[in-house]
């Protein structure tokens, strides 16, 4: 009981949180902004591998990192657009297109890494990302180590969040992302171009995942290795629904997900040779599914989700 | 631009579509390749040659096919009903394990004709077991089936992993987590001497036929057929659209299961967590490749193996990263998705 008390009362605890919420942050926030306007992007998964690929592979060749976070968005952006022509112009299962771009994006990532790093015993590294304590706050007790001594992605994250739930729910542009989603038809009365709005969309979500994959490489850790992802991206589909596709509460879930991913990493060491590890590895997959179940029946999907949107046809 | 529905689709069109999906594939394949510096055509002999150039390598080609054709199956009974079972890594794994826990721990020393069909029976429960869990979510708590399968995945590798780190140990593997082996009169009967094709792969070609012959001939695969292109009006006529998904799931997670089971009792012998190199992943992508037909599977599961065997082969002999096998297989889905679109649709000036 005082082992379980001393792990949440520590600050170590409260500022892995915070690191282990932001690519989830990102990539969650990246598949609502899709799904608002009607486009399930199962190619999460991949886009971040290859973001988190990309962006590393800049740094290591000299770009700045800032440079490389950007560059990773704009691999997002490109496959976000590979995403929208099959699904949006074309109108193909979101289903299958997802999972032939995660497919393709992740090997293919595989490949380019292989191609230019050759296998070594020690993966090369990089400086990644270091903590920018906020003045001010920084020194505060307890708080200050915990929350305001993150890297500048985390920062980013958070304020793309409070952002997105401004421009989603205030904003003429939010308005038509909305009714994209809902009913493309009357959103076309209304002079809206759902084609446009979507292709927008996904572009701009597929760019978000690129970053939350970046985070990987260029903040959480400083080299790339092939199973790095390891299914955030499909724990950032589950917290879309969790969060019942509103901002506010994606950064909530995140933030809530980190709390018991760290919380299992450290009940891991206190409880190690008592329970297989295992057991604790598999508590987040578990607690997405739990989430899905218990949000998926209140929670209101917006209603177009899936549906490709013809000119003239219903 | 604009798409126009096709009235009919002409016959050659079905036929010539995956043809030239693969040929477009291999080309954007091709462009990667000469990247890397190597010659295309050389690179894509090579790659024919290491997986069908001798007696060893195409039997090594067609083992390495078994597995895919099942969870290509697995996938192409799901997907036709829209039941998207992207789980069928996770049921391979659960069949495997069954399979390794059965026969060590329970049937082991049964005469082969009774263990083997039993242990093949207990490979497909498993897998049955295991997407029985997403469906039953999905009727129950209308969530989505995509996501849970895959989460799923996960949980059953690292279920594999505790089992084969605990109870089911094999003491004398010096320490590394491996399973205990299935008995020597568990392992399935070698279809050509002095090679590893097993007995499975005729198995697989005669489940393919059947479950042809089921989704075009009877009832089930009738209502099964419906609950995909329109749930709706399938229940207007009457089809109990529950019980048909829960059919089709028992006989995508059976076949997955199966899979799993028979890679341990035709090839390995054993479970480690590296058993499967992602065939339920490829499963996708053979499905897709096949246009969800049955015995179109067989066919997109020998192309598929043949890139990945072929793969390791032109790697050596021209430094290429074996990635390009990969690459090569999920541009097939992507190409494979975009040219059946176009045997549905015309463009419209």
């Amino acid at each position: 009981m005082m082992q379980l008390f001393d792990i949440i009362a520590s600050a170590g605890l409260w500022a892995a949180i915070l690191r282990i919420a932001t690519p989830l942050i990102f990539g969650t926030l990246g598949a609502l902004l899709c799904e608002r306007a009607g486009v399930l992007n199962l190619g999460i998964e991949g886009i971040m591998t290859f973001a988190a690929m990309i962006g590393w592979l800049s740094v290591y060749h000299g770009a700045d990192l800032w440079t490389g976070l950007l560059i990773a968005a704009v691999a997002g952006g490109v496959f976000g657009l590979l995403h929208a022509g099959l699904t949006v112009t074309l109108g193909l299962s979101q289903h299958v297109s997802g999972l032939g771009v995660t497919l393709f994006a992740s090997s293919f990532s595989y490949y380019v890494f292989r191609l230019i790093v050759p296998l070594a015993n020690t993966p090369p590294t990089i400086v990644p990302f270091q903590p920018i304590a906020i003045p001010g706050l920084s020194t505060l007790p307890f708080i200050g180590p915990a929350f305001f001594t993150q890297t500048a992605p985390t920062y980013l994250a958070i304020t793309i969040a409070l952002l997105m739930a401004y421009i989603i729910f205030r904003t003429p542009v939010g308005l038509a992302i909305r009714m994209t989603g809902e009913n493309p038809h009357a959103a076309e009365a209304q002079g809206v171009n759902p084609m446009k709005v979507r292709y927008g969309a996904v572009i701009a979500g597929s760019a978000l995942m690129g970053m939350g994959g970046a985070f990987l490489t260029l903040s959480a850790f400083n080299s790339f290795f092939p199973t790095m992802v390891q299914g955030r991206g499909w724990i950032c589909i589950a917290l879309v629904v969790f969060a019942s596709w509103r901002p506010g509460r994606a950064l909530f879930g995140a933030l809530l997900f980190a709390f018991f991913d760290a919380f299992q990493l450290r009940l891991q060491t206190a409880l190690s040779g008592l329970v297989p590890y295992q057991l604790f590895l598999m508590t987040p997959y578990i607690l997405s599914i739990a989430a899905l179940a218990v949000m998926a029946r209140r929670a209101r999907v917006p209603q177009a989700l899936m549906q490709p949107y013809r000119r003239g046809e219903r | 631009m604009r798409f126009e529905r096709r009235e009919h689709r002409p016959l050659y069109l079905l036929i010539v579509t995956p043809v030239i999906a693969v040929i477009a594939a291999l080309a954007l394949s091709g462009i990667l390749i000469s990247i890397a510096g190597a010659p295309v055509f050389d690179a894509y002999w090579r790659i024919l040659t290491s997986a069908f150039g001798s007696r060893l390598s195409a039997t090594e080609t067609l083992t390495r096919a078994t597995p895919l054709m099942l969870t290509g199956l697995a996938a192409a009974v799901a997907f036709r009903a829209r039941l998207w079972n992207i789980g069928a890594e996770g049921q391979f794994y659960l069949g495997a394990i069954a399979v390794a826990a059965a026969s060590s721990k329970l049937l082991g020393n049964l005469p082969a004709p009774i263990l083997i069909p039993l242990l093949l029976l207990v490979g497909a429960i498993a897998g049955m077991v295991l997407i029985l869990i997403p469906l039953w979510l999905r009727l129950r708590f209308s969530v989505d089936e995509v996501v849970t399968s895959l989460l799923l995945n996960f949980i059953a590798v690292l279920f594999v992993s505790m089992l084969i780190d605990g109870i089911l140990k094999d003491p004398l593997a010096f320490g590394w987590p491996q399973s205990q082996s299935v008995s020597d009169h568990a392992m399935l009967p070698k279809l050509v001497a002095r090679s590893r094709l097993h007995i499975g792969f005729a198995i697989a070609i005669g489940l393919a036929i059947i479950v042809h012959f089921v989704q075009s001939r009877t009832v089930f695969g009738m209502q099964s057929r419906a609950a995909g292109l329109n749930p709706g009006g399938a229940v207007f006529a009457g089809v109990p659209l529950g019980k048909t998904l829960v059919k089709v799931a028992c006989l995508s997670g059976g076949l997955a299961g199966l899979a799993g089971a028979i890679e341990v009792m035709g090839v390995k012998g054993y479970v480690t967590t590296d058993l499967s190199p992602g065939f339920g992943y490829a499963g996708i992508v053979v499905a897709m490749l096949a246009n969800l037909n049955p015995l179109g599977v067989v066919f997109a599961a020998i192309f598929t193996a043949t890139m990945f065997v072929g793969a390791d082969g032109m790697s050596r002999g021209l430094g290429i990263p074996t990635y390009i096998a990969d690459v090569t297989v999920a541009l097939s889905l992507l190409t494979m998705l975009i040219a059946l679109f176009f045997t549905q649709y015309r463009i419209r000036r």
